[in-house]
């Protein structure tokens, strides 16, 4: 739906006015209109705080912006002004300029600690430890730590047991 | 299954039973999924946004959970059409008003909704009528877990769950639980109830979610936060703490307005009933006003001319979309107004 105040952007705010008649009328209008407006929009306001931190830390929105993603080709002026990112890898190409907002938005925290997709995220766990236990054994016995390597191929054969 | 045969459905977060139903309408949990090798939706061309629909939409109904599902693609409906998904809360406006391909998959009875390309790839959630939130998790997590079997979703080991907006990071759950609560709105408590929602990084919103006004005293609560607690943790609040809690307030508050104003209140519930039975031009709003009172009449046992589940059957065909679909032709306000009294007349004759 267009907002029916610039009549360009999507509309995201949906109000009811009741007019003097008490009929009531509909109004659907973009962030931009509904804030112009005086209506109240909380979403999507953090970003536009944090950004402004960091023009007080001298670091210029400009040279911000222009920070672009090289997997989705998005730039990080498109999500200061959509406040939605454009691709997955942004949380990576943009990993210091999100942490304040992420931090922000989610009271602090910066730990995921629940659920993880079942065979990929626990495939990729497993197969991480793996290699990790591989090369400490490679050093272990070039190191001629040998009491050390035995308990590495112990811990490797039980996790290739499971 | 399509539009036609949900019509004629009573939605499950109508039902009127379940935990707690006298104040608590409904429990949804929402959970917020990205397929890796895609763009989130600013940066997703018409094509990937195809593939996504088809490999999600695949994907889903080849899920045990979804085996009385169907999907329903959205791109080139009717907007009356879509308009009845959203009043029947099984998809968002946003996802209505989107362009290009995206769809819904819907379970039968309406409990089960997964849409496709709203602001994330996938947004499955599960409904339920009273405080039922631990079932719900019972449901949503195994479908959850089968279809990471079939694609692969965004995840980071530090960040859980990538999100097109870092609001929903981490799980990717909201918990949101509809309530009715006229009394705390008529002795205006309700302030305070929102002012503790906000320091517990809850949001308050209405009917129809994110920038909507609460209309008949309907209320949404869900957390704001997703990142840091996990699942169990986050449902847990909401079931055995943070929504007693607000139901034990309004239960209070209605007590006291049955003791101290129990003539207004009366008043009120029986005006209410009185307009809905002889008004001639309706509005939507004044509709679910006059209902949230005659709810509050059947819940403190001050009205009794019909049970929670005959009024529940009064919403859902007085929304617009419906009215006009079941007259079969699109209708201006004014014509809506006078159908919908029509109904409500007519009904409530019968009713009593």
């Amino acid at each position: 739906m267009v907002c029916q105040g610039c009549q360009k952007a999507t509309a995201t705010v949906h109000l009811t006015d009741i007019k003097p008649s008490g009929e009531p009328v509909e109004r659907h209008l973009c962030e931009g209109c509904a804030a112009r407006e005086g209506v109240a929009v909380k979403q999507h306001t953090l970003t536009a705080t944090v950004l402004q931190e960091f023009i007080k830390q001298g670091l210029g929105l400009k040279s911000l912006g222009e920070k672009v993603c090289p997997q989705c080709g998005g730039s990080f002026k498109e999500f200061h002004e959509q406040g939605l990112l454009g691709c997955p890898y942004d949380y990576t190409a943009y990993r210091d300029l999100l942490k304040p907002i992420i931090e922000r938005a989610q009271d602090g925290a910066t730990q995921h600690t629940g659920k993880s997709p079942r065979p990929a995220g626990e495939g990729s766990r497993r197969r991480a430890r793996l290699t990790q236990l591989h090369k400490a054994l490679r050093e272990a016995v070039g190191g001629e730590e040998y009491e050390r390597a035995a308990k590495i191929r112990d811990e490797i054969s039980a996790m290739e047991k499971e | 299954m399509n539009i036609d045969d949900l019509m004629i459905q009573r939605g499950e977060w109508l039902k009127g039973s379940g935990p707690l139903s006298d104040v608590v309408i409904s429990s949804r949990i929402r959970l917020a999924r990205n397929l890796a090798n895609y763009a989130f939706r600013p940066r997703a061309s018409e094509s990937d946004l195809g593939e996504v629909l088809r490999t999600v939409g695949e994907a889903a109904m080849s899920c045990a959970t979804c085996k009385d599902a169907s999907l329903i693609e959205l791109d080139g409906t009717e907007e009356i059409d879509r308009q009845v998904l959203v009043e029947r809360h099984l998809i968002s406006r946003q996802l209505a008003d989107a362009p290009g391909p995206r769809g819904v998959v819907v379970s039968k009875g309406e409990t089960l909704a997964i849409m496709i390309n709203e602001e994330d790839h996938l947004r499955m959630q599960g409904l339920r009528s009273g405080l039922q939130l631990e079932d719900l998790w019972g449901q949503i997590s195994p479908l959850d877990d089968e279809l990471s079997e079939h694609v692969q979703f965004a995840f980071d080991e530090r960040l859980g769950y990538l999100t097109a907006c870092p609001t929903n990071l981490g799980t990717g759950l909201r918990v949101s639980v509809m309530l009715h609560l006229p009394a705390l709105k008529l002795t205006n408590e309700i302030v305070r109830v929102a002012r503790a929602a906000e320091e517990l990084r809850l949001a308050i919103r209405g009917l129809y979610g994110e920038g909507t006004e609460a209309v008949g005293d309907f209320y949404q609560i869900s957390n704001q936060t997703t990142l840091g607690k996990s699942e169990e943790q986050i449902i847990e609040e909401f079931g055995t703490s943070i929504i007693p809690k607000v139901v034990q307030y309004e239960r209070a508050a209605r007590e006291a307005l049955i003791e101290k104003r129990s003539a207004q209140l009366d008043d009120r519930i029986w005006r209410a009933y009185g307009s809905l039975r002889s008004a001639r031009i309706i509005s939507s709003e004044e509709t679910l006003h006059h209902l949230s009172h005659l709810r509050l009449g059947i819940a403190t046992g001050r009205f009794d001319k019909f049970d929670v589940t005959a009024l529940n059957d009064l919403i859902m065909p007085t929304q617009p979309a419906h009215l006009q679909k079941q007259g079969g032709h699109a209708m201006d306000g004014e014509e809506r107004g006078t159908r919908r009294a029509e109904f409500l007349r007519n009904k409530l004759s019968d009713l009593n």
